[in-house]
């Protein structure tokens, strides 16, 4: 239980919302810059402290902590916001204050025009992140998402580089499409369960005692197997990420891709698999050949003949998502502790490499990579973290990256090893892209085009400013590199007794 | 001589549960006085009276509809106040308020006389809460004319522009015809009903209660049949369902803005909450309302997002979006036979629509240059970048519009949907979400032009002018829609209820 006057997970939701709403009203400049930090800061500090007290804290039904419950009006419908954390969403949910600190550090230290609206938007999408994950509430679950969504149309579309509104245009489209199809297998769920109540856990114990039949599980799982996929780029609905992250100016694009898009992935983990298992089990093998063949291999080849170096790491955002369906698809314990893993390590790297690939572009002037070359010899420290987020995006051991990828492998072999073998060469493939980026970037002789920007504009190391929210990112994913338990623990309390059902069922 | 039956008329006529309607129309007759009496100069404070009259009545009723009552008749079943009359009391009257504001800033851009405008606006209103109160055929057509009539005249209001004029017309005609095939469809139900050869037929067949026993009794009669079908097509009109909305694009461009809000909320609002009656009246008729309300509802979102998709001109994009909010609210009346509680997610959706409509019909009236009906699209360049608190007002009104989160319109579509997935219409709720995508586009490309275009617009209704002309009142008014619209997004203390068990 909480000892503080005030729940942790509120602060962490209404902090940014609150700046927010207080900027729209007209604060001075001068001071927003001050008080965003705040705004930024305490959520990571309410995810920090979280976590920190996580195994003491009192679990009440189903390992969730912290439980609280909020009105809004709704409660006839069946609808109140209620928060708390269980051992999946309190990675995810020190996963969104992590990057949404670095992401807000990161803007903070640029020179965006219209500073004081882009951080408002901002702040609103890392308010909407922090009460994505701690919703218990599937209305609000939804709510939250979209909160976050909106935020990120605006800023591609304002903020955003090369093909801006048509980058826009095709995400908001793409994506209303996802979340229309999800939120329609949300209210099936509510309307079919016959539970009066769009509280998760009255849901699960409702399905719980009253299973839904097997072929209503089947068409619902198939909504938001479609609906979820869109928001998580699954292959062949995925062309939105590449051209959204390539134009996406690079807070949006790390919030997005490394914490908004993981809602997908959680709604299943978190709704789907446990409230529809034989419906899970239905749609196990198509969802692994698309994953297996789409995201990996396809996207993989794709990420490889890639040039810009922006687009490059927005596909192979998509293809490592492909990982993480693979992993739902095993569908047993221990490759969904991997999925879930990898969610958080994937979006500590991606967000990385967003914020480095700026960082390379202030002061390269192109996301080409055949105009680059040799950035090394000016910018040691940006070429060191760099070549680390690649190691880590690669899977190395050491990062956090490597204890979501090997679980994932172990209980696809057991599933079928011809997918463990597509999800291994799937690691060679972005060893490949990886470390050739790194090289053309960093190392091998300088094009033209590079030489003259650089008498132009010579380059810097990176500034305090930039290195901060990198080490940030990178303190973390090395952390968990080294004691995956800190989260794991976790993460297997409250998985174990979901899938047990889905195996009985095979 | 024995006057009781006089007695007996007035025991039973209850002039006192009329009270906002009497009020509204004692406003409406205040301001004609006070011009006639008023010097000339102080005639500019007249619609200041109507609109604190109207902020008057809107605060005693909010003491009123707190208290549900049970449904009741009165005027010998003329007038029906339903659980809900307060709720609808409130909805008119805010309309009408919102659209006196609006027309004060419409008209402070024309050379014509502003008492009268103000005065049938009023007198629209009345009729439309007469209308949503009949409970007998009569009292509805008559109730129904009032409203339309005094729409007429607003309509083609600015009658030296001839696009206006046209509006006018064409309202004239189309509105015309709705109201005999109506008033056919009346007739045939009246005559069958009334028919002594009939079983169960009835004294009172235009009175809604004594219809639905008949329909009860005879459920497969064909001339029923046809006066139903009639009925709903004349219903259709006003809430511009397909294939009754053709009128709506042309009338909606040549109305004045105010006057389009007008159309686009009241009497389309009204138009539901009657259909909403006459689903319960025909319920007998369950086999051929049914299949005709469904095809009107996929029609009518599919027809009305599709069109929107090309306009480049606001007000006939606002009302071809207005067209597919028709459909989405048929899916909801549609719901009504296996759902009853839809009613209230309908009613919660018209009060979302309702704001989130006056928030960009109120930005549209700013942004109007001298030529009312000329509003296009482009004119919104750059719109955020000169003025961000419309550019914000604009957004938070297209969004709740479009049905997107945390906004009011979203749980409107929210719990309309529900409605319709518990009552099983899964292939009308796949059109609908086909329909919501399809809007994004036309929405966001709105917003997009406010929000991404780098050009400032250079027509004469361009931002820059209009965000200095703004008045304070104007400015207000705004703030609070938008407001609202956020907040009745997440927060719902006072209309949750509407969609409670549901």
């Amino acid at each position: 239980m909480s000892t503080l006057p005030l729940d942790p997970l509120l602060l962490a939701i209404g902090t940014p919302l609150g700046l927010a709403v207080l900027i729209a009203l007209g604060l001075p400049k001068r001071i927003v810059t001050k008080l965003a930090y705040l705004g930024f800061g305490v959520p990571a500090l309410c995810a920090l402290w979280a976590w920190w007290n996580f195994a003491a804290a009192a679990k009440e039904a189903h390992g969730y902590a912290y439980l609280a419950r909020y009105s809004t009006g709704l409660d006839g419908f069946g609808v109140s916001l209620e928060l708390g954390l269980n051992g999946i969403s309190l990675p995810l949910f020190v996963l969104a204050g992590v990057v949404g600190l670095a992401a807000g550090l990161y803007a903070l230290q640029s020179t965006a025009e219209r500073m004081k609206t882009y951080l408002l938007l901002l702040l609103v999408m890392q308010a909407g992140l922090m009460g994505m994950f701690a919703s218990v509430d599937v209305f609000f679950f939804y709510f939250f998402h979209e909160l976050a969504l909106i935020p990120t149309f605006i800023m591609v579309g304002v903020w955003g580089g090369r093909d801006r509104t048509y980058a826009a245009m095709t995400m908001t489209i793409y994506l209303t499409v996802g979340a229309m199809l999800s939120l329609l297998g949300l209210i099936a769920i509510y309307v079919k369960s016959g539970a009066t109540s769009f509280d998760l856990l009255t849901l699960r114990d409702t399905l719980a005692a009253r299973p839904l039949h097997p072929l209503t599980q089947q068409s619902i799982f198939g909504l938001l197997l479609f609906g979820f996929g869109v928001l998580v780029s699954l292959w062949p609905l995925h062309s939105w990420a590449p051209l959204g992250y390539g134009a996406a100016p690079s807070s949006a694009a790390m919030l997005h891709a490394g914490v908004l898009k993981k809602f997908g992935l959680y709604g299943l983990i978190q709704i789907a698999l446990p409230l529809l298992p034989l419906g899970a089990l239905h749609w196990s093998h198509r969802l692994a050949i698309l994953a297996g063949i789409g995201n990996v291999l396809v996207i993989g080849f794709v990420t490889i003949a890639q040039r810009d170096l922006k687009q490059m790491v927005g596909y192979s955002s998509v293809m490592h998502m492909g990982y993480a369906f693979l992993g739902l698809a095993a569908g047993v314990t221990f490759g969904l502790g991997g999925v879930v893993m990898l969610m958080v390590a994937h979006g500590l790297s991606v967000a990385l490499l967003f914020l480095l690939s700026t960082s390379v572009y202030h002061r390269t002037h192109t996301f080409n990579m055949e105009q680059m070359g040799g950035l090394a010899t000016a910018a040691p420290t940006l070429a060191i973290l760099f070549i680390a987020a690649t190691f880590a995006s690669i899977g190395l051991p050491g990062f956090a990256n490597f204890w979501g990828e090997v679980p994932i492998f172990v209980a696809l072999w057991h599933f079928s090893p011809t997918f463990a073998a597509v999800a291994v060469s799937g690691t060679i493939i972005s060893a490949v892209y990886g470390l050739r980026a790194t090289a053309k970037v960093f190392f091998g002789p300088r094009s033209e085009g590079f030489t003259e920007v650089e008498v132009a504009h010579p380059p810097a190391d990176l500034t305090w400013g930039e290195k901060v929210p990198a080490l940030i990112l990178l303190g973390v994913l090395v952390f968990i590199g080294v004691c995956p338990k800190s989260i794991s623990t976790g993460i297997n309390a409250a998985l174990t007794p979901a899938p047990a059902t889905l195996t009985a069922g095979r | 001589m024995d006057f009781s039956f006089l007695r007996d008329a007035a025991a039973n006529n209850d002039w006192g549960a009329l009270w906002p309607e009497l009020g509204l129309g004692c406003l409406a007759l205040l301001l004609l006085v006070l011009e006639a009496v008023l010097p000339a100069r102080a005639h500019r404070h007249i619609p200041a009276v109507s609109i604190a009259g109207q902020l008057l009545l809107l605060v005693a009723l909010h003491f009123d509809w707190a208290r549900q009552t049970a449904p009741r008749e009165t005027f010998n079943g003329l007038i029906g106040l339903s659980e809900h009359a307060g709720l609808f009391r409130i909805f008119f009257i805010l309309s009408s308020v919102l659209a006196s504001v609006l027309a004060q800033v419409a008209l402070s851009r024309q050379k014509l006389p502003r008492t009268e405008f103000h005065h049938i606006i009023l007198v629209v209103s009345a009729a439309a809460l007469l209308l949503v109160e009949s409970r007998n055929f009569v009292m509805l057509f008559v109730a129904l004319e009032t409203m339309t009539i005094g729409l007429y005249i607003l309509v083609s209001y600015f009658r030296e522009n001839p696009r206006t004029l046209e509006a006018g017309l064409k309202y004239l005609i189309m509105g015309a015809l709705s109201s005999a095939l109506l008033l056919f469809g009346i007739v045939l139900l009246y005559g069958a009903a009334g028919n002594p050869g009939l079983d169960g037929h009835t004294a009172h067949p235009m009175q809604f209660a004594g219809l639905n026993d008949f329909l009860s009794a005879n459920p497969d009669n064909f001339l029923c049949a046809a006066g139903i079908v009639l009925v709903l097509s004349g219903i259709a009109f006003k809430i511009g369902g397909f294939p009754f909305q053709i009128w709506i694009p042309d009338v909606y461009e040549g109305a004045p803005t105010p006057v389009t809000a007008l159309l686009a909320v009241t009497s389309k609002a009204a138009g539901f909450i009657v259909l909403i009656e006459l689903v319960r009246v025909f319920e007998p008729f369950q086999w051929l309302v049914e299949p005709v309300l469904t095809a009107m509802a996929v029609a009518t979102v599919l027809f009305g997002n599709l069109a929107a998709l090309k306009q480049h001109n606001v007000k006939r994009l606002i009302g071809l979006s207005g067209v597919s909010h028709a459909g989405f609210l048929l899916l909801g009346v549609v719901s009504l036979y296996q759902v009853p509680q839809a009613a209230g997610a309908i009613y919660f959706y018209l009060f979302a629509y309702l704001i989130a409509s006056y928030a960009v019909f109120g930005v549209m009236t700013v942004m109007a240059g001298p030529d009312d009906t000329r509003q296009e699209l482009a004119d919104y360049g750059g719109l955020a970048k000169e003025s961000p608190f419309l550019g914000g007002v604009l957004a938070c009104g297209l969004g709740s519009l479009a049905g997107i989160p945390p906004l009011a319109g979203f749980m409107g579509k929210l719990f309309v949907f529900v409605a319709a997935f518990r009552a099983g219409h899964y292939r009308l709720l796949l059109a609908a979400i086909a329909g919501v995508v399809i809007s994004i586009y036309y929405y966001f490309g709105w917003i997009r032009m406010a929000y991404f275009s780098d050009e400032t617009a250079a027509a004469p209704g361009g931002p820059t002018r209009a965000a200095a002309a703004a008045g304070t009142t104007i400015k207000v008014t705004l703030a609070i829609l938008a407001a609202v619209s956020v907040i009745l997004g997440f927060y719902q203390p006072l209309l949750g209820r509407l969609v409670s068990g549901l």
